[in-house]
């Protein structure tokens, strides 16, 4: 099979090509390893391609199969995992200065469950730095570009996971999601992204932001992709005492049921001024193709995360302030322990004491984004300003959650967008951090609620962007997000875009 | 209300949080986390005297471990990626000092 032919083929269409002989794995890997190498100079998705442990596990799937042995769902398929995920080989560096040379003592329990089921790490991917942004420029080492068009952003903080699957540098990726850092770059590139349920996959060997929040899930070409990963990752691990004991259905199988009488919800609050005109026409075509389908529409209401439009035309939404302090928070307390002193960088100024060595290392080691956010992190938890800040925004958690609740007793799942815009211009967002943060305005409500969201092609704007669509579901109702997601891809032929250059 | 956070505030935040800031960067900060402060004032427009707080997605209690000994890292894969080490210890500068 030649190599273009292999990187044409989706994750499961290339496992089942390896199971039944028709493809090598190392032909795979191969295939893959070119389209890097052809591919990276102008998208950066990667910080690190492990070409020769890569070729070393195709070999080892080719052997197995050789030897009759019984192949994983995942046997010889090339997979790329974000660079916040600890891998006892390469570097982990979560795209941050201070961990530049960090080589990881451990792995993480996702990428061993995609080892297990015979994947093939190509490499880690690109990120903002500790998964702090929405664009992936701020990665301590370079922005990766778009393959839609390489002056615009991948979106983030998943970045290079999104835009490598995209450009078909990877079969399938794994990203992390905090607050819309898988669905948001998948939208913005055009493939699938999950950002399961919280407690659905093991979070042990992911490094921690805002540990409330943090979710692990597949970024895929198709929806059947995205569920045979999923499939490979959930479950429960007692490493992390968050990632809870429910059994893992298969996914695949009930793919293709179709949902009868299924109920959209439609959050009218979320259809604003604030939000691009093509983006806002797309999602109401997915309305009716839903309809066509049999399912009804409903209106839904979630006023906490409503977006205000005040008379000055700045743009505002509860969810967004509440989601920034928990988050910031968090990421304070998490990130302290970046001291200098156990692992990662330490300052080469003299220093007299271990406090200075501490903010001499955190100073040169931290860019802008995580300094500001350990900085109002600190300050929101600090004495006198606890309960106006953090508190405060976590009862309005409980106001958010709640709203979802109501929703839910209307509808099985709601229809938003991802995203307020497509792909932004690289730079356009940078000189002013609130604008970035508004980027999530769609996305973050369901990780303060911990509920599961489902980010799919839409179709393409005028100018040739991949838009996305939303679907959020109650907590562990990925089986009907994945199978109303097939549906609509059916339907609409949105499945699998390509973007100009590689297509 | 807009917030004030002015350059002294900012050095004081930076201290506890364990980051030596330029005097450009404490000048950038003060503006920008007076701005997103006030951003995170308008959740004072709630109601909020009868909400408990949600401190976590899914609210499970007191997860236990059987008290068995597992696996764990020796001491020269928990000491690789020390900056400074010295035997099996982690070497750091003198911790209680005369300069705070």
């Amino acid at each position: 099979m030649g190599a273009n032919k292999i990187t044409d083929l989706s994750a499961r269409e290339l496992a089942a090509a390896i199971a039944a002989g028709q493809c090598k794995a190392a032909e795979a890997a191969e295939a893959y390893l070119s389209a890097i190498a052809a591919g990276e100079p102008t998208l950066h998705a990667y910080n690190d391609v492990l070409a020769d442990r890569a070729m070393e596990q195709a070999k080892a799937v080719d052997a197995a199969r050789a030897a009759g042995k019984k192949l994983g769902p995942l046997a010889g398929v090339p997979l790329a995992i974000k660079d916040n995920f600890c891998t006892p080989y390469g570097r982990t560096t979560c795209a941050s200065k201070i961990l530049a040379n960090f080589r990881a003592p451990y792995m993480a329990t996702a990428v061993g469950k995609l080892e297990a089921a015979g994947a093939v790490i190509l490499g880690k991917t690109n990120m903002d730095e500790f998964a702090m942004g929405s664009s992936t420029e701020n990665s301590g080492f370079r922005p990766t570009a778009n393959p839609w068009d390489t002056s615009r952003v991948p979106g983030g903080s998943s970045g290079g996971s999104a835009a490598a699957v995209s450009a078909r540098l990877a079969a399938g990726a794994l990203g992390s999601d905090t607050g819309g850092s898988i669905r948001q770059p998948a939208a913005f590139c055009g493939v699938v992204g999950l950002k399961p349920t919280y407690g659905r996959v093991s979070r042990y060997g992911l490094v921690a932001f805002g540990s409330s929040l943090d979710q692990i899930g597949p970024i895929a070409q198709d929806i059947a992709d995205c569920a045979l990963l999923l499939g490979a990752i959930a479950g429960h691990d007692a490493k992390d005492s968050t990632c809870l004991d429910r059994p893992v259905p298969d996914y695949l199988a009930t793919l293709d049921e179709p949902l009868k009488g299924l109920r959209v919800g439609w959050p009218s609050e979320f259809f604003s001024k604030a939000l691009d005109g093509e983006i806002a026409a797309a999602i109401g075509k997915a309305a009716e193709v839903f309809k066509s389908l049999g399912a009804s529409v409903v209106e839904v209401s979630l006023p906490h995360s409503r977006i205000n439009i005040d008379a000055a035309g700045q743009v505002s939404s509860y969810a967004v302030a509440c989601y920034y302090i928990v988050a910031m928070a968090e990421a304070s307390s998490n990130l302290a322990r970046y001291d200098g002193v156990h692992y990662g960088h330490r300052t080469a100024q003299p220093v007299d004491d271990i406090i200075a060595l501490y903010s001499k290392t955190r100073a040169e080691g931290f860019g802008e984004e995580v300094k500001r956010r350990i900085m109002l992190g600190t300050y929101t938890l600090s004495a006198g300003y606890y309960d106006a800040y953090y508190n405060k925004a976590l009862k309005v958690r409980r106001l958010i959650k709640n709203d979802f609740d109501q929703a839910f007793g209307r509808c099985d799942l709601v229809l938003c967008p991802v995203a307020p815009t497509t792909a932004f211009r690289l730079g356009e967002k940078t000189a002013d951090p609130l604008t970035m943060y508004l980027e999530d305005i769609y996305t973050i409500s369901l990780n303060l609620a911990g509920l599961p969201g489902l980010s799919l092609p839409a179709g393409l704007s005028k100018a040739g962007l991949p838009i996305g669509m939303q679907l959020i579901g109650p907590v562990f109702s990925e089986e009907t997000l994945l199978r109303a997601g097939r549906m609509f891809e059916k339907a609409a032929k949105l499945s699998r875009l390509r973007p100009p250059a590689t297509s | 209300m807009a917030k004030t956070i002015d350059l002294d505030l900012v050095r004081h935040i930076g201290k506890l949080s364990r980051i030596e800031l330029t005097e450009q960067e404490v000048q950038t900060f003060s503006r920008q986390l007076a701005g997103i402060l006030d951003y995170f004032d308008k959740l004072r427009e709630l109601d909020t005297s009868n909400v408990q707080p949600m401190a976590h997605a899914v609210e499970i209690h007191n997860v236990l471990a059987a008290d068995t000994p597992g696996e764990s890292l020796t001491p020269d894969q928990a000491l690789a990626n020390a900056p400074q080490r010295d035997g099996n210890f982690f070497k750091v500068p003198k911790v209680i000092g005369d300069s705070q």
